[in-house]
């Protein structure tokens, strides 16, 4: 018999609360970034555990989903935080005084 | 929920999934804590090859190979390959608070989010019912289920994630592109146009 799903909930959950505790804790934004990227990925695994769970391919696909939309994100964040630290050097998150006109 | 379990799970699962969590929560810590911005990437490379090995026991071949292949590969490159550009001899003081009580604030946040998701994850009600359709257990490999659906029932989502593929594409260039202003000097506001841009490049042209 394989592992329950309420242990993979349970990763999950603990890995959604890393990442979430990371983006309120740090000021680097590329920092602040990848943990966005550990909160997708603990949604990846609970969307996987259901699909396994409730028998329904539509979790994975989900999932796939979520991969694509991530890919993007990605692609535009990391162009707007270029776009900041060129204009900027050594910008936090802690400027928002930066962006009165 | 521990005692009962261990004696029917197998013993191969058992460690696959023990070892696989510590990597993923160690490398999610390593990502938090890192000061250095590389480690921090390095981290997530490790959280990541420790949810694709989730995957493949959850038997999620496909998604564990597009795990490995798009996030590893490409996503973490990408963040690698911008510290590199923007300088990586910033460190940061991990563990100073910014404000007063940030700390404290953030941690008791993530307490009430792990609690709220822990409740509503591992309780029953949130299950629903068994899909009639769709169902797992067909005799056709992982990857055939999920092409299956994604072509027929999920055609128009997919061909939409083209389309945002494609605006993401446009944006990367409108935002990387150095103003010139030989090139027709209206192309609209860039987020270094004008005549105040802070490093002389517009007037040698690129």
């Amino acid at each position: 018999m394989t592992i329950d799903g309420s242990w993979y909930l349970t990763l999950a959950a603990m890995l959604f609360t890393i990442g979430a505790v990371g983006v309120l804790v740090r000021r680097n934004v590329l920092v602040m970034f990848m943990c966005i990227e550990l909160m997708l990925n603990a949604a990846n695994l609970t969307f996987v555990t259901f699909s396994r769970e409730l028998n329904d391919i539509g979790g994975q696909v989900a999932v796939f989903f979520v991969l694509v939309v991530a890919a993007a994100e990605v692609v535009v964040g990391l162009g707007i935080i270029v776009a900041i630290f060129r204009r900027k050097v050594g910008a936090t998150a802690d400027d928002p005084h930066e962006l009165r006109g | 929920m521990a005692g009962p379990l261990l004696a029917t799970v197998s013993l191969p699962d058992l460690a696959t999934f023990l070892v696989a969590a510590a990597i993923v929560i160690g490398g999610a810590l390593g990502v938090v804590l890192g000061r250095n911005p590389v480690h921090a990437a390095l981290s997530l490379v490790l959280t990541l090859f420790g949810v694709a090995v989730l995957f493949v026991e959850e038997n999620a071949q496909f998604l564990a190979a597009v795990q490995i292949i798009v996030y590893a590969g490409a996503i973490v490159v990408l963040f690698l390959f911008v510290i590199m550009l923007i300088g990586v001899d910033r460190q940061e003081r991990v563990l100073a608070d910014q404000f007063r009580g940030q700390h404290l604030v953030a941690g008791g946040l993530g307490l009430l989010v792990l609690a709220e998701v822990l409740l509503l994850g591992t309780g029953h009600w949130t299950t629903g019912a068994r899909a009639t359709t769709g169902a797992l257990n067909r005799p056709l490999s992982n990857v055939a289920q999920l092409g299956r659906a994604i072509f027929t029932t999920y055609l128009l989502p997919f061909e939409i994630t083209s389309a945002l593929l494609v605006v993401a594409v446009v944006a990367a260039v409108a935002l990387a592109r150095r103003f010139d202003r030989r090139f027709g000097g209206d192309a609209g506001p860039t987020p270094e146009g004008g005549a105040h841009a802070p490093d002389g490049d517009e007037a040698t042209g690129r």
